[in-house]
This record gives C-alpha cells, structure tokens and sequence, in this order.
C-alpha cells in the first residue's frame, strides 16, 4: 500500500492548564444553560432537600432529645443540610449516564479539547447547582426556626467544608456514572450506598445511642466527621480534630476519584 | 496523501474479535463507503480510526498523522457523526452549533457566522432557535452531522447516518452527505444499506466480522454479485422457449429458467429502470401471456451470500433494503 507515512508537521499534543480551564468553562456553562430549562431536575433537586427539613424536624423534632442541645433543630439542621448536599452529588452520575447513552460523550472525546474538561465542568456545574439547593434550604430552615450560634465566618466555613465534601462525592459519581451502562442503573447505584452512609451517623443521632459495633462504624464513617463539623461551627461549639478530618477526606475523594475518573474517561465510549 | 489509511487493525474484546486485521486507504476528497451487517466491526473501526478507542494492534492514519500517537492533533482534522444523534437536547440548533465552535475556541463572530452557515446548508434556518428536543428525527441527524463540520474537518466520519430514518428522510439526507462529497470532504460513511453506499460511495469496502471481504466500486462489486435481475411468471409452460428468446435482446446475460418452476425465467438486466416496459411489450409482441414481471435489486443478503457464501446473519431485520 502506498502509505504517506512523512508525518513531518505535527502539531502540538499536549494540553495547556489555559485550555483545561477555557475548556472547562464551556462545558459548565453547557449544563448551567440547560438548567433553567429542565424544571423538572430543578424542582426535585430542591424538592427534596426542603422536604427533608420540614419532615426531620417536624417528626422527630418533639421526640428525639439531644444532651447540650434544648432544641433538636439546631442539632438537626446541619446533618440535614449534609445529607442533602451529598445526595445532591449523584446528578453527576446521573448526567455523565446520560451524555454517555446519547453519544455526547463520543463526540465530546473527538473534539481535540482537554479531555478532562469534560468531567471538572461537569462537577464544577453540580457544585454549582448544588449551592442553589443549599440557599434554598437555608431559607427554609431559618423559617422554621434555624439559627446560626457561632460566629457568620465559622457558618461560612461550616457552609464550605459541606460544598468541598460534596464535590469529593461528585467525582465517586463520575466514576460510577462512567462504570455504568444505563442512567438507571446510575440512578441506583448513585444513591444507594449513600442511605448507610448518612444513616450511619451523627447526622440525625448521638452515635453514643447506638450498638457497640455499629458506634465504631458510625464514627469512623468520614460523613459523620463533616456533619460534626459543620454542626459545632453552626452551633459555635469547639469542633476538635473534626474540621481537618473532613477536609482530609475531601481533599482525598477529589485527588483519588479525579485521578480514576478522568483516566476512566480516556477509555470509555458508548 | 490518502486522507484515511489503516494498517492490520485489530480490536480484541475478550474472545470477540471486532476488528480482526483491517487494511484501507481512502483517497482526500472522496466518499467511501464501509458496508457490513450489524457486528461486522464498522463502528469499532470508526471508533479507532477516531482516538476514541485504542486497537489491539495495527495502525491508523488521519492524513498522514497517527491516531494513537498523536490523538489530540487528529481530532483537530476530524468531524465524527455516530450512530446517536448526539445533540444537546435542550439547547437549540444555533446554540448546538455555537458550542461546538466554542470548544474550538473559534472567536464568537466566527462561531454565530459559522452556525448560521451550517442551519442555512442544513435547511434548518427556521428551525434554528427551537430546542433540538422538538425536531424530528431527521433534522436531528441533520444537526448532529452540521456540529461535525463546525471546524471544517478534512475527514468526516458518518456512522450509519439513516439508520432508523423513514425512507423520505433518508433520500433527503442523501441529498445532503451528496453535497458534502462535492465540497471536497472526504467522507468515510459506514451502512448496512447496499442502495445507500450504492448511491453515495465511489469506493466502497464490504466487511464481515472484522475483516475485508470485497472492495471496489459499485459496479465492480455488483459484476461480482451479478447486479439487478428480472424474474418473469409466464401462464403456459410451452410459451418457455418463446418468452426466453422475446427478453434476451433486453437482458445484459444469460436468461436462465427457474430450476423450481416451469414457468419462471430470470435474468440479469441494467440497473436504474427502464427494462421491465421493454420486456413486457416484447413477451405480448411474442404472444406470451404473463402472471408477474419483477425486478430483484441485490441487496447486502445477496452480497454476502455471494462473497462469504452466509446469509448476513447479524442485520436481522434491518438487512432488507428500503
């Protein structure tokens, strides 16, 4: 065969921080322009997070009493907020599912673009999202009695330390949105094993009520480290070792899961 | 330079052997044709030679440069169009295309001018700022092969770009991958349709699970599997002889009898219509009373059937020609 194999001028294969960053921009701004138009995901990414305010305090608010705390909102909210902003995180895989099924995926990979952009514009618009839910559900939580007992800069904190875990969560998500082979099965396997996870806390209990083997499970499980956390800057109580324990773990999920996902992503088509 | 070009390409998935050596080189500018049936290995051979998937083994070319050493400087030179309609639901045509240009970090004069070019070339300008959720199923396709183009590629890959349109749809997306061809784009098109890379192909390879079988033009590959034939039921078998010497004049080669029937004659004839007037007039000039006149198109069963010598078992029902 006659073969024209004088690849003499090649361009440049490597990818510039510059273009990650313009890359990623646009594909953010790709799912942030969609947003307003799929109410649906709107409307029960907020839904739910709201309901689970009203339900949690309003059911077991008169029943469940917590030593050092007179009203269990204020023991509760944080947990709740926790929880709500980790589930929020399974939209990734959710998405990343569903670009995958419709060929999007494919074609974002034939574009000579930073191949990673695909994945941090699709976390950076889930954490954007998911800040949305956060102010709406703060709204209602201070409706229904909320307060912040420390200072605004340890709320902040608190607010931040909840938004960087979720973002670590995001890119478990990614994987498994990459790992699976439907957006149902994304949807499941999203947000099953984040029920234990946020159950099996000290999101909505003192761990010290709970059975021998399941307390060790409890707290050394990383989700209770953050709801601790945000619950005593919340609260303006001392927060121990438990602010550089979450993010710890935050810094970890990113590094580990951005690692395995993007690698993850050089390899997948639909 | 040949634009695409494939050396002993080979991907191995486990025990299956989507692509099990496959050669090819497509001359710029020219529409090729890759045609096989469902599972022959023509989307992992798009996949390869588009970096979205690495070969076993082998090699590919994008004018001249290496799929898998230099990734990023192919997608620069490629359009990919695959088997989904794969378009941002909820934007609208405009912002589809607009989105492309912004990955390509086209300047937004050039990315607005570029869309408005690509809407008018598609025929969607009046569709242009309507969410692509509400096309049809053509002008999906339509959009999605207009994003492939945004940044001029210099090859274009099609993979199955009807499949799963209606027949109108069809012809008029012929209409359009035609006028692609004619602007100079090469164009690597995969189908399971004979008529389709009949119609739109000037080269066209047959493959079967991962390899070769056959390449040539149309006409080469129809010389090999005998082109369109007419089969004629006659009422009275002694007419026989009579209506055989009637249509030999009108046929390209020997008129055969049926071995299943007394009264049925079939023969090779030119392609694009025309005959079966001739051949009727010519029987009633002869006497001969006729039941049925037919023309019979090969279609890719009868391909394989002639090259492999099995049925093009994996296309199932979508093996049949429209």
């Amino acid at each position: 065969m006659a073969i024209a194999r004088s690849t003499a001028a090649i361009g440049d294969d490597v990818i510039g921080l510059r273009n990650v960053i313009t890359d990623s921009m646009t594909e953010a701004g790709r799912h942030l322009r969609i947003l307003p138009r799929n109410v649906e995901l709107l409307i029960f990414a907020t839904i739910q997070p709201v309901m689970f305010v009203l339900l949690f305090s309003y059911i077991f608010g008169g029943s469940i009493q917590i030593p050092g705390y007179d009203d269990y909102d204020q023991y509760l909210m944080p947990g709740i907020f926790a929880q709500s902003v980790v589930f929020g995180s399974a939209f990734t895989s959710i998405g990343i599912a569903e670009d995958l099924s419709k060929g999007l995926i494919d074609r974002l990979r034939s574009l000579p673009i930073a191949q990673s952009s695909v994945l941090i514009g699709r976390t950076i618009s889930d954490l954007l999202r998911n800040i949305i839910t956060f102010v709406i559900m703060l709204v209602v939580a201070f409706l229904i009695g909320f307060r912040f007992e420390g200072s605004l800069w340890a709320a902040l904190l608190a607010t931040l330390l909840l938004l960087f875990f979720s973002y670590g969560l995001s890119w478990v998500q990614a994987l498994i949105g990459l790992s699976v082979s439907s957006v149902e099965a994304a949807n499941s396997a999203g947000f099953i094993w984040m029920f234990p996870m946020t159950f099996v806390s000290s999101a909505f209990i003192d761990t010290s009520t709970l059975p021998g083997w399941l307390q060790e499970v409890a707290d050394a499980n990383p989700f209770t480290h953050l709801t601790n956390a945000a619950r005593a800057l919340y609260n303006g109580n001392p927060v121990g070792n438990s602010v550089w324990l979450s993010l710890a773990w935050s810094v970890g999920l990113v590094a580990v899961f951005a690692t395995l996902s993007i690698r993850k992503f050089n390899e997948t088509s639909s | 330079m040949s634009a695409v070009v494939a050396e002993g390409l080979k991907k191995h998935y486990g025990d299956t052997r989507a692509l099990d050596g496959l050669d090819m080189e497509v001359a710029q500018g020219t529409v090729y044709g890759l045609l096989g049936p469902n599972g022959a290995g023509k989307t992992t051979a798009v996949k390869v030679m588009t970096t979205l998937v690495k070969p076993t083994d082998g090699r590919a070319w994008i004018d001249g440069i290496d799929v898998a050493e230099n990734p990023r400087v192919v997608r620069t030179r490629i359009g990919l169009t695959g088997q989904y309609a794969a378009v941002e639901e909820r934007l609208t045509g405009r912002e589809n295309l607009e989105l492309i240009g912004r990955y390509f970090h086209h300047a937004g004069t050039e990315r607005s001018a570029r869309a408005i070019e690509l809407l008018a070339m598609f025929d969607l300008t009046e569709a242009g700022d309507r969410v692509a959720n509400t096309y049809s199923g053509g002008m999906r396709r339509r959009l999605d092969i207009a994003m492939s183009l945004v940044a001029r590629p210099s090859v274009l890959f099609l993979d199955e770009p009807t499949t799963g349109l209606d027949p109108r749809s069809r012809l008029a997306m012929w209409d359009f991958i035609e006028r692609l061809g004619d602007e100079g784009t090469t164009v690597l098109l995969t189908t399971q349709y004979l008529e389709e890379a009949d119609y739109l192909a000037e080269q066209i390879m047959v493959i079967d699970r991962g390899r070769k079988i056959a390449e040539g033009t149309s006409d080469q590959l129809k010389d090999q599997i005998g082109g369109d034939k007419v089969r004629v039921t006659i009422v009275k078998p002694e007419n026989i002889q009579r209506a055989k010497e009637a249509i030999a004049p009108l046929c390209v080669g020997t008129v055969e009898q049926d071995p299943q029937s007394a009264l049925t004659l079939t023969a090779p004839i030119n392609a694009g219509g025309g005959v079966v007037p001739g051949i009727i007039r010519a029987l009633d000039d002869a006497g001969v009373d006729v039941v049925d006149v037919e023309v019979r198109r090969p279609t890719l069963d009868d391909v394989f059937l002639v090259l492999t010598g099995h049925a093009a078992e994996a296309a199932g029902g979508d093996g049949e020609d429209g």
